[in-house]
Order: structure tokens, then C-alpha cells, then sequence
């Protein structure tokens, strides 16, 4: 394999490998602070991308993107609300068919709105054929604003979580949910919060990366799927893992179609789940005594 | 012995069998036969479901996979022309045994295939084969890596047959041919044999549901009762909760691939949409509706949505509906996940300082 | 019947189980008492194969059974019951006694999927032992009620039931007497000691020291983990270590009024 065919499989490992990441990171989110897996995470994705191009009719693409996250996120909000926030003492299991059920709502309600076609939101900067010159190959811009843009997300949330009260808050919430009522945090708003950000980041998510690998009423399940083997390599509820995780999914995913027919291509992620979930299910990173500590 | 009370509710569920089928002759309907073969098809997957778990409390996100494997292999089999290698050692020796059969395609060109009785057992063994191997790890998991874990399996099975030109890749197979299960019984999709598919269908499920019954009221299901009452104390009893679950397991996949088989001959095909995500959580949303412990419940509930489902009534909000169908029992009426929570509950108290 | 020989459980860098090593002789009781956290569940558990062993042998019926999962040594003729009471729920107090003859019975899946006649007698059989075990401890009465709904007692009973209808040579029992009042220990002691006269060996866990004094054979104190003393009652009662753990040093003799059962 020459150079420039191995860069462009290395871009397209990047690429999809941080959109998984941020998939897994809004997994994290919502788990760190309910310890529910919400399936409909890649709905989120979908939906970010499908509202930025009908919003495009009205407004800038700057300006559509932003009106996209924001109602993501009120429909984020909207889930917690109605379906999740007054269930009381929830078995893991049983949310996750619930999470399960409202994906499929939100595919079906798409289908409806949307329509089964294939849309993709322009590229940002030129057009399909743009390419600009990195490291001896060439590569779409929009590669590059993919890249981007998550990393910032991924940075920002780092930051947030680190920094800002309201992100301690939400890590207080995760630890130990008792304790932080206790001092005083209002735990609910904070788990609202939590499916609006995850939300948010998945929206943009989407938009950014719709140029790439266009959107469709389904896109959804898949991204959840991966988004969901990358959160379980990386160990549950830890981002910073997830992104490498992500990263070493995208990679290998890409890297597969020199030795697989392409068509297995998105089987390779559902095998290495399997492997993982068998093996050792609380990931590379995580340790099997914090895993068994978590109530599954 | 007083005869067991579930024989006669079986004998009264026959009874209507019969009692639908002079009805639709005397109305005129007998197009509803159809699609009540087909829902009884799909009623032998779910009650397969049903055991897995309301029994075992195993949640199987991907079910759909074991009737694609019965179906695809059934049909693939019975379909694919192996004159190519009718000289191999192989089939050699599936020509002596009379596993084989030569038929005409459409146009007059001879084809070599497999006939459809062998076909079938190899498509259920293959099932209770790919089950065997995959319940030893997936059935250590618990709660959502387990939905996970068969979720990709049913995912990994659908990507394989959308893929692969053996199996018909996005259009599937058809022209599968009828299945004679012995002279004058033919499973096919002939509306001159409509009545006698309606009652091979029926019978099938029929056999299979006392089966289970069977099983239920045995020592095996009392068994399996226990592990869902306490399936530590069920250890110290001496029940191997372990390979019991595994059996429930292959079992169930042994239902649907046989479901899945079946249908691939009175279709007369089989496509990938069949293997779907989709058609796993309609599975699971009909074993939740009906209760999950309740082989009855899943059973009527399995024919009727089915029936439904197919004959159009929910139009193109088909995945929907069973979408919010699952949505709302979780919410409002867990029952038999209800079962599985106090089992959790159970646990959860067993687990004092000092255990 | 029952041999350990250093036997070590550590749980990260807790050392649950320390270099335990005794032996139960047939149709006795032993009893094995200690504070609380003294590691006794989990010597019990290690025994029955609900843990495994960091390191040691235990020898049962002369054969090997550490590591083997409990089902298996349920096969091989140890059975138990549970501190807090285990019952299958869901099921009546009849039917789980019933499937406490799981290990005498043999109707597998294909046997029991079609119905075949020979299970009927086997059936037949399962249900008329369990009934004949119910009556023998007084609660036959309770056969088709609901397990978990019955009171305390009745359902410690039952799990007894359970236990012995597996015809166990060595049984477990784990605070056999915890939750019970005076008349009931007196009664749960007589049966033991029936149990043992009957060729079961019994070993128990257990705080009730009444109890442990008036039945028990031989008794083995833990503490922390390892193994204090393992002598008749009577010279138990008198070994210094143990009256150590159980009532502090001797200048808190005076300070406590009363009563040297409770462990601190």
C-alpha cells in the first residue's frame, strides 16, 4: 500500500473514529449520571444532521447548524422528561428497551417528516472536489473541520467537567447520586442536563459530518452500535478512553477494507464488540474490579 | 393420572383452530388463511422467545438471526445450484442418501439442490450449532451488555446475508420450492393448498406449544422456575443453572430457525429485511405484551399482532407500532420484567455486610 | 467427611479466610463460631463453591471440591441453607421442597418435553418425599401457599425441607437460629440433633451460643479470618483466646454487666 492510500485510510480512520468517540461520549454522559445506556444516542446524530439541511432552506448554514443542536437538545430534554425522569428505581434493563423503543420512534417519526432519501448538508468550505494537500495526500476540508470540531467538543467538555461548578456538579451526580442531593445539588435538572448535552454534542456531531457520510432516517442504529463498542473498549463512563477508543475503531474499520469486502465493513465494529463484551467487558481501560462495583 | 388440565386448553385452542378455517370457508375469507399461516409461523419463533425470557429471564435483542439462519439456509439450499460440484466427495454422498434432488429451473436448465428435508434439519442444526457457541459468553452477561450482545449478533447475521451472493445479497432468495413433508402434505404457497398449509402451520405450532407446556410442568421446568426464584439457591440445590440456561437458549433458536425454514417454503422465499433489527425488537415487544412468563399470553399475542402486522393494518407505521408497543409496557406494565426486578430486588437484599 | 487444609481467601488485600485448616468427622455436628466479619460466611460459601479458593484444599467425601461450582457439590451430597432464607419465589412451599429432590431425580429436557411416562412415576415420587418431609417438620400444612409469604419460622422450615430432601450426607446450615425466639432455638437445636442421629453430618455457622453449646460436637472459633481454637464445648467455654475476642480484655470483664454471648 503505497503512502497516499495508506493517509486516506488513516484520515478516514480519524474521521469516523472521533464522530464514534463523540457518540460514546454522549453514551458516557448520560450513564455517568443515571447509569442508563440511552440507544437513542444515535438518533441525536441523525437528527442533528436531517433539521441542519431543512433549516438550510431558511437560514445561513452557521445558523442552521445552530438551531439544529438547539432543538436536539429540547428533544433531548423532551425524552428525559416524558419518558425517563418519573420512572422510579429503574432496572438497567428495562431502560434500555425503553431507550431501544424510543430510537425506533424517532427513526419512524423521521421517516415520516424526512422520507427514506439520502440528504447531505453542502460542504463548508467548496464543494465535493475540494481537496486541500496534507502530508503528501490530498483530503477534503470537511475532513478536517470534522476533526476539528470534535476535538473542541472533546476539549470543552474536559474543560467544562473540570472547571465550571455546573460540570462538578454533574460529576458529583455521578459518583454517588444520595451524596450530591445531599449537598444540596438538584439531581434531576442535572440528569435533564445530562440528555440535553449528549444530545447537543451528537446534533453537531451530525451536521458536521453530513457532507462526508450523508444522513438518512436510519443512520442512527449504526452510530449507536459503534458509538456503544467504542464507550464499552474505552470502559463505561470514561471519555478520555472512549476518544482512543474511537480512534482505534475508526482506524481498524478503515484499514478493513483492504483485507474485507466492503460490505462486511460495519460487522467488524458488531465483532469487536462481541470480543470485547466476552473477554473483558470493562474494556481496555477500565479495570474489573470499578466495573463490578457498577450495578449492571 | 388426572389428564393434565393444559392438554385440554390445548384441545380447545385446536378446536377454534378448526372452528377460524370452517368459518373462512363458510364466509368467503378464506383469504385470511394466509396471513394466519404465516402469523402461526411466526407464533412458533415466539413462544421459542417466550421460554428464553420469561423462564430464563434472558432478553434476546436478536432473534430475528436464528429465523434468518433456518430461513436462509433452508432456502439457500434448496435453491443453489450444486451441479458444479456434483462430482465432490460430499455430495457424492449426499446423491447416495437421497439428500439430494433434481429439479428444472424456469428455463428448462437441470439444477442440482438439496432436498428440502435434509435442508431443514441442516438449517436448524446450524441454528442450535451458531446458539450452542454463542450462549456460552453471552449468556455470562448481564442487563444491557446482553441486549448489546444480541443486538450485534442479529445485526452481525443480517450484515452477512446482505452481503454475501450465496444468499441473494440485498434481494434475497426466491424461487424457493415447496417442501413435502410427506405425500400429500406439501408446504407451499399454492392457493389451491391453502386450507392444507393453514393446518401444517397450526400443527407445527400446536406441536411446538405443547412442547414447551410439556417442559414447563416438568421437573426441568420446575427447575427453571427455581433459577428465576433465587438462582443462588437454585446452585446449592444442585441445578447446573448455567448449561439449563444454554439448553433454553438453543431451544429457542431451534423454534425460530424452524419458524424461519418453514416460512422460506410457504413464501417461496426469503429476503434480508427478514434478519432485521426490526423484526427482533417486534419479537421481543410481542413476548413483552403478552407476558413474559405466559406461553398463552405470547402466543395469542404473537398470532394476532402478527396477523395484523400483516395484513396491512397498521399501515406504514408497522415498525412503529411495535416500537411504542415496547415503549409503553416498559413504562406502565413491566409484568414479567416485573418478575425479573424482584429477582433483582432479591439480590439486592441478599447483599448485607458480611455475605 | 469434610477435611480443609489451608485454606486462604483474600479479597484484594483482605485476607477473609487465613490458613483455615480442620476436619468434620462423620455424623457429627460442628459448629463454627467468631465475631462478626470474622470470615465464617465466607468460609461457608468457599465450602459450598460459591467462592473459590485463593489458595488451599478442601477434601469432601475424600475427593476434591474446591473450585467446582456449587451445583456439582450439591451432586456429590452437600447440601444447605441460606442466612437470609433463599426460597424460590414464585413457587409454593411444596414446590420448592420439590426442587430440593432436583439432584435424586433424573427427567431431563427431552424426557420432559415430551412427557414421557416414566417421569410421571419419578413425579409422582418427587412430590410424595417432599410432602413426607413437610409433615416431618410440622409444616406439611403450608404445602400449597406461596413460599416467600409464609412467616419467618415456617419459611426457614421450609428451606430445611428443602436441604433435606436432597438426602445430603454432609448439611450446611447458616444461622440456622437467627430471628428466632427461645422456644424456637430449642426447637431448631432438637431437630438438628434428630438430623445428626439420622447419619447426616451437620456443620453450622452460628451466634446463638446457646444453641452452639447445647448440640454441637466440636466447635471451631474464627477470628479475623484464621482459625482460634477447635475443641469439645465445654473446653471452648473455657479457652482464653476466645473469651478474649467475645468479651475485650479482662479489665472490660467488669465493666460489661452480664452476658458474655453477644460478640462485641
Amino acid at each position: 500500500m503505497d503512502s497516499s492510500l495508506f493517509l486516506q485510510y488513516l484520515f478516514a480512520g480519524i474521521t469516523y473514529g472521533i464522530i464514534y468517540a463523540i457518540v460514546a461520549i454522549g453514551f458516557n454522559i448520560i450513564y455517568n449520571t443515571t447509569g442508563i445506556i440511552n440507544f437513542a444516542q444515535g438518533e441525536f446524530l441523525m437528527l442533528g444532521g436531517m433539521i441542519s439541511i431543512s433549516m438550510l432552506q431558511f437560514m445561513p448554514l452557521p445558523l442552521a447548524i445552530a438551531v439544529a443542536v438547539l432543538v436536539t437538545m429540547l428533544i433531548g430534554a423532551l425524552i428525559e422528561m416524558v419518558f425517563i425522569r418519573w420512572i422510579n428505581n429503574p432496572s438497567v434493563l428495562r431502560m434500555v428497551v425503553i431507550t431501544i423503543g424510543i430510537s425506533i420512534l424517532i427513526r419512524e417519526a423521521a421517516l415520516h417528516v424526512w422520507g427514506e432519501s439520502v440528504r447531505a448538508l453542502p460542504y463548508f468550505i467548496g464543494s465535493a472536489v475540494t481537496s486541500i494537500a496534507v502530508f503528501g495526500t490530498r483530503i477534503s476540508p470537511q475532513v478536517l473541520i470534522v476533526i476539528g470540531a470534535c476535538s473542541i467538543m472533546v476539549l470543552g467538555l474536559s474543560l467544562f467537567f473540570r472547571y465550571t461548578s455546573l460540570g462538578r456538579e454533574m460529576r458529583a451526580c455521578s459518583a454517588n447520586r444520595r451524596a450530591a442531593t445531599l449537598c444540596g445539588i438538584n439531581v434531576k435538572n442535572k440528569v435533564t442536563l445530562s440528555f440535553m448535552l449528549s444530545a447537543g454534542i451528537g446534533a453537531l456531531a451530525g451536521a458536521v459530518m453530513s457532507p462526508i457520510t450523508y444522513t438518512q432516517y436510519d443512520n442512527g442504529t449504526g452510530l449507536a452500535i459503534k458509538g456503544f463498542t467504542v464507550a464499552i473498549l474505552g470502559g463505561l463512563g470514561n471519555s478520555l478512553a472512549a476518544v482512543a477508543a474511537g480512534l482505534i475503531l475508526g482506524i481498524i474499520e478503515a484499514f478493513s477494507v483492504s483485507f474485507l469486502p466492503l460490505a462486511f465493513q460495519d460487522a467488524v465494529a458488531i465483532t469487536i464488540l462481541l470480543i470485547i463484551l466476552f473477554l473483558r467487558p470493562h474494556g481496555l481501560f477500565g479495570s474489573s474490579e470499578a466495573a463490578r462495583l457498577k450495578e449492571f | 393420572m388426572t389428564f393434565p388440565k393444559r392438554y385440554l386448553a390445548v384441545a380447545g385452542l385446536l378446536a377454534m383452530v378448526v372452528g377460524i378455517q370452517q368459518l373462512t370457508a363458510l364466509t368467503g375469507t378464506a383469504y385470511y388463511l394466509t396471513q394466519l399461516t404465516m402469523a402461526a409461523y411466526y407464533s412458533l419463533l415466539i413462544i421459542g422467545l417466550c421460554l428464553l425470557m420469561g423462564y430464563t429471564g434472558q432478553l434476546s435483542l436478536g432473534h430475528a438471526g436464528f429465523f434468518a439462519i433456518g430461513g436462509y439456509i433452508s432456502a439457500a439450499l434448496t435453491t443453489h445450484d450444486f451441479s458444479a460440484h456434483g462430482d465432490t466427495l460430499l455430495l457424492g454422498l449426499m446423491e447416495k442418501t437421497g439428500m439430494l434432488m433434481h429439479r428444472q429451473s424456469l428455463y428448462g436448465e437441470p439444477l442440482l439442490n438439496v432436498h428440502p428435508w435434509p435442508a431443514c434439519f441442516i438449517a436448524i442444526g446450524m441454528a442450535v450449532l451458531v446458539a450452542l457457541v454463542l450462549g456460552v459468553p453471552v449468556l455470562r452477561l448481564k442487563g444491557h451488555y446482553l441486549a448489546m450482545a444480541t443486538l450485534g449478533f442479529g445485526i452481525i447475521i443480517y450484515r452477512v446475508v446482505l452481503a454475501s451472493e450465496f444468499f441473494g445479497e440485498a434481494d434475497g432468495i426466491s424461487e424457493v420450492p415447496a417442501f413435502n413433508l410427506l405425500p400429500g402434505l406439501s408446504v407451499n404457497g399454492d392457493f389451491a393448498f391453502r386450507v392444507t398449509n393453514y393446518y401444517i402451520a397450526w400443527g407445527l405450532l400446536l406441536l411446538g406449544l405443547v412442547l414447551l407446556l410439556n417442559l414447563i410442568h416438568s421437573r426441568v421446568g420446575r427447575a427453571l422456575r427455581s433459577i428465576h426464584g433465587s438462582e443462588e439457591a437454585a446452585e446449592a440445590m444442585g441445578v447446573d443453572t448455567s448449561r439449563y440456561k444454554l439448553y433454553i437458549f438453543v431451544i429457542s433458536a431451534a423454534f425460530a430457525a424452524a419458524a424461519g425454514s418453514f416460512l422460506a417454503h410457504y413464501n417461496g422465499g426469503i429476503g434480508p429485511s427478514e434478519a432485521g433489527v426490526m423484526k427482533s425488537v417486534r419479537y421481543v415487544a410481542i413476548v413483552a405484551v403478552g407476558g413474559m412468563a405466559n406461553l398463552w399470553g405470547a402466543l395469542l399475542m404473537g398470532v394476532l399482532l402478527n396477523f395484523m402486522s400483516l395484513r396491512g393494518m397498521f399501515g406504514t407505521y408497522d415498525d412503529a407500532v411495535f416500537g411504542i408497543i415496547l415503549i409503553l409496557i416498559m413504562l406502565f406494565a413491566p409484568r414479567g420484567i416485573l418478575s425479573l426486578r424482584m429477582t433483582n430486588v432479591f439480590r439486592a437484599r441478599a447483599k448485607t455486610p458480611g455475605e | 467427611m469434610l477435611e480443609l487444609q489451608g485454606v486462604h481467601k483474600h479479597f484484594g488485600g483482605l485476607h477473609a479466610v487465613n490458613d483455615v485448616s480442620f476436619r468434620v468427622l462423620p455424623g457429627t455436628i460442628k459448629a463454627i463460631i467468631g465475631p462478626n466479619g470474622a470470615g465464617k460466611t465466607t468460609l461457608f460459601n468457599l465450602i459450598a463453591g460459591v467462592l473459590a479458593p485463593t489458595s488451599g484444599a478442601i477434601t469432601f467425601k475424600g475427593s476434591e471440591i474446591q473450585g467446582l461450582k456449587p451445583h456439582r457439590i450439591a451432586a456429590l451430597g452437600m447440601s444447605r441453607t441460606f442466612q437470609n432464607v433463599k426460597l424460590f419465589h414464585g413457587m409454593s412451599a411444596l414446590e420448592n421442597v420439590m426442587v430440593g429432590r432436583h439432584i435424586r431425580s433424573r427427567a431431563g429436557f427431552l424426557a420432559g418435553m415430551c412427557n414421557l411416562p416414566w417421569t410421571w412415576t419419578e413425579e409422582r415420587s418427587i412430590r410424595h418425599r417432599a410432602m413426607q418431609l413437610m409433615e416431618e417438620l410440622d409444616i406439611a400444612a403450608y404445602a400449597g401457599v406461596e413460599a416467600t409469604s409464609l412467616a419467618f419460622g415456617q419459611q426457614r422450615a421450609v428451606e430445611m425441607a428443602r436441604a433435606l430432601a436432597a438426602e445430603p450426607d454432609l448439611l450446611l446450615l447458616d444461622e440456622p437460629a437467627a430471628g428466632l425466639n427461645i422456644y424456637e432455638t430449642a426447637e431448631i437445636a432438637r431437630l438438628i440433633s434428630r438430623i445428626r442421629d439420622k447419619g447426616i453430618t451437620v456443620l453450622l455457622v452460628e451466634h446463638d451460643m446457646s444453641l452452639v453449646m447445647d448440640i454441637s460436637d466440636e466447635i471451631i472459633v474464627l477470628s479475623f479470618g484464621e482459625k482460634i481454637a477447635e475443641d469439645r464445648p465445654e473446653a471452648i467455654q473455657r479457652h482464653p483466646e476466645v473469651i478474649k475476642i467475645y468479651l475485650g480484655g479482662e479489665e472490660e470483664v467488669d465493666a460489661r454487666a452480664g452476658g458474655g454471648t453477644q460478640p462485641c
